[in-house]
């Protein structure tokens, strides 16, 4: 079975992010990408079939900075093919661009089974996943936490509101919309990473011309208004303390 | 094209998500704006009766047996033909489980415009999105054609999607739903936990922040000073650090108590979703800019890992006294 696992890079929203000039975009010059959490759950899972049933795992993404890190992770891992997508769009490109493009490397790797996370934090014209499935003429199913494999089929674990999970059984080739994986990301050391840089190597396939359609476009971009904020208290961790001593009084908790 | 806007109904084992009205308010606000009408779109299997509190001008109904439960290839097929055929402006769905398994592939197969992740309606019809987990706010054009959009709670109050009387109810023809790529194999019930966090008034919430399992401790020790219950953000359920049960969240559970204590969450919408109507939130985050202080009532910039100490100690103080 092929399993591939897709990955994009994301802001790292511990940092501080600012707006470009024309107020419509992320300002990209200082922007520190990570890789998209739940593709790392993505790329967890693959391992985890692998490992329980056997599988050929491929991880690929987008050329971008951080890209290599991220592949050579996986490598180290048990991947066993790691494939970096280039092209001009690069982190541009909206998810509808990106699925048309990588489908078509998709259906070159005869992929089975394809997962990727269920979301990302610049998604704004929904979810790869989704789209991918259908340019592929697949299955979807998203907020998935658990998948197991069974002749020609997989059965997913799917989330719903309140810890409620739905197993849903999918034919295959299917695309699955990865949460969590049934465990959290393994972590590797950065010795094992280096040794995987010496002996992996990240394969380049060109991506198709980016196809815009199917994504809006943004009118104005902006942080969430102040209006709102919470009454900031300052101090001491002890004068913090006492004045939130002073709330639960006044709240009638204590 | 015609111009109203469709609401694709979430309910789930007989109970309509609150969203669904919540969008229903949202459609309101963009109909206003268009010239349209509201309108539901329900699907299920002698589900009917959900529709008698719904704040639409009109409701389609579809009845299958293959949509008693959701699963994503029956929805995709049954709504695929019911929006070509009836080209609405625009389609909302619940940015969610079922949501989102569907906008996305029926985006894709109409080739129509997805609009993700809108909280509200500018007044002159503008989706705009919540993205990067809270920090940017995102206002788009709504394309020219018929748009779907997925939609996430905090910009309208799903009580005035409701309407205490049934709107008119159009049953409308199921497509043929043979051959299914998904189906539903079974359930599986939520573990019930050692406490309800639903229902406790004093919560004392961990997020990823807290880095590691041990230092846990330091939040149960706040919790007994105070006299409430530790719950926890998603990365810490994930990492096995908390049951499931104790989850805060869109995955999880909602709360709504006298006192939320935030210790090292961000406030992502997803865990907004969960925990944003409690009364008194109060956020403990070192980043200034942490999405938590635009839902918090007071906050602080202060370490966790000062601040908890300091604060359980004064409690015990005040317990002595
Ligand atoms: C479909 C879906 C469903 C989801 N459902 C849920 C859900 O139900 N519940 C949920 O919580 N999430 C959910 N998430 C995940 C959500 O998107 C966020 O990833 C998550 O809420 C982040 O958790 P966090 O705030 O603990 O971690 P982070 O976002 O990493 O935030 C950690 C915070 O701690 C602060 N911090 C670090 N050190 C300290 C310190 N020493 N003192 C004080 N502050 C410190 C940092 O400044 C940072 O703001 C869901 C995501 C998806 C895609």
């Amino acid at each position: 079975m092929n399993i591939v696992a897709l990955f994009k890079l994301v802001p790292d929203l511990v940092e501080e992010l600012e707006i470009d000039q024309n107020g419509t975009a992320l300002n990209t010059d200082f922007l520190r990408l990570i890789i998209n959490e739940f593709d790392d759950h993505a790329i967890e899972q693959a391992i985890l079939l692998k490992e329980r049933s056997g599988a050929r795992v491929s991880v690929l993404g987008p050329d971008i900075e951080g890209a290599d890190d991220v592949l050579y992770t996986a490598a180290s891992k048990g991947a066993d093919q790691v494939i970096k997508l280039t092209g001009d769009f690069q982190g541009k490109a909206n998810n509808h661009a990106m699925a048309r493009a990588v489908a078509s490397t998709l259906k070159e790797l005869q992929a089975d089974l394809i997962l990727t996370g269920v979301q990302a934090n610049t998604d704004l014209d929904g979810s790869m996943g989704a789209l991918l499935a259908e340019y592929l003429d697949m299955p979807y199913v998203g907020y998935v936490s658990g998948v197991n494999t069974v002749d020609g089929k997989v059965v997913a674990r799917k989330e719903y509101p309140g810890g409620l999970v739905a197993e849903m059984e999918i034919k295959l080739p299917a695309v699955l919309g990865i949460q969590a994986a049934e465990q959290p990301p393994r972590y590797v050391a950065v010795s094992k990473v280096r040794q995987a840089m010496k002996t992996a190597t990240i394969e380049e396939r060109p991506l198709a011309e980016a196809d815009l359609s199917g994504g809006s476009t943004i009118h104005r971009m902006f942080k969430p208004e102040a209006g709102t904020r919470a009454e900031m208290i300052e101090g001491s961790a002890d004068e913090v303390a006492a004045r939130l001593v002073g709330i639960f009084k006044e709240i009638g908790v204590l | 094209m015609n111009q109203d806007i469709y609401v694709v109904i979430e309910h789930l084992r007989g109970q309509v998500a609150d969203i669904s009205y919540l969008m229903l308010v949202g459609a309101r606000a963009l109909a206003q704006t268009t010239g349209g009408e509201v309108i539901a779109v329900l699907l299920g299997h002698d589900a009917q009766g959900l529709a008698n509190n719904m704040a639409a001008n009109k409701v389609l109904y579809v009845d299958h047996p293959a949509l008693a439960e959701f699963t994503s290839d029956a929805y995709q097929k049954t709504l695929a033909g019911l929006i070509r055929e009836r080209e609405p402006r625009a389609v909302l769905f619940a940015s969610s489980s079922i949501g989102a398994d569907v906008s996305g592939v029926l985006s894709a197969r109409l080739n129509l415009p997805l609009i993700s992740s809108c909280q509200s309606f500018s007044a002159d019809g503008r989706p705009i999105s919540q993205i990067c987990g809270g920090k940017i706010m995102a206002e788009s054009d709504l394309p020219d054609t018929t748009t779907l959009l997925t939609m996430i709670p905090g910009g309208y109050k799903p009580e005035e999607g409701q309407s205490g009387k049934a709107p008119e109810i159009i049953k409308m023809e199921a497509p043929s739903l043979d051959n299914l790529r998904v189906t539903l194999k079974q359930y599986i019930e939520p573990e019930a936990g050692d406490v309800d966090i639903s229902k406790e008034p004093i919560i004392i919430s961990v997020g990823r922040g807290i880095q590691n399992q041990d230092n846990i401790e330091i939040a149960e020790e706040l919790a007994k000073a105070l006299g409430g219950v530790v719950a926890a953000s998603r990365p810490v359920v994930d990492q096995g650090w908390m049951s499931t049960s104790r989850l805060v969240g869109k995955s999880g559970k909602k709360v709504k108590p006298k006192i939320y204590l935030a210790l090292g969450i961000s406030g992502a919408p997803e865990h907004v979703e969960g925990m944003g109507e409690s009364e008194v939130i109060i956020a403990i985050n070192t980043d200034t800019n942490a999405p938590i202080f635009n839902v918090a009532k007071y906050g602080t910039t202060i370490d966790l890992f000062d601040l908890v100490p300091a604060l359980t100690e004064k409690l015990r103080e005040i317990k002595k006294a």
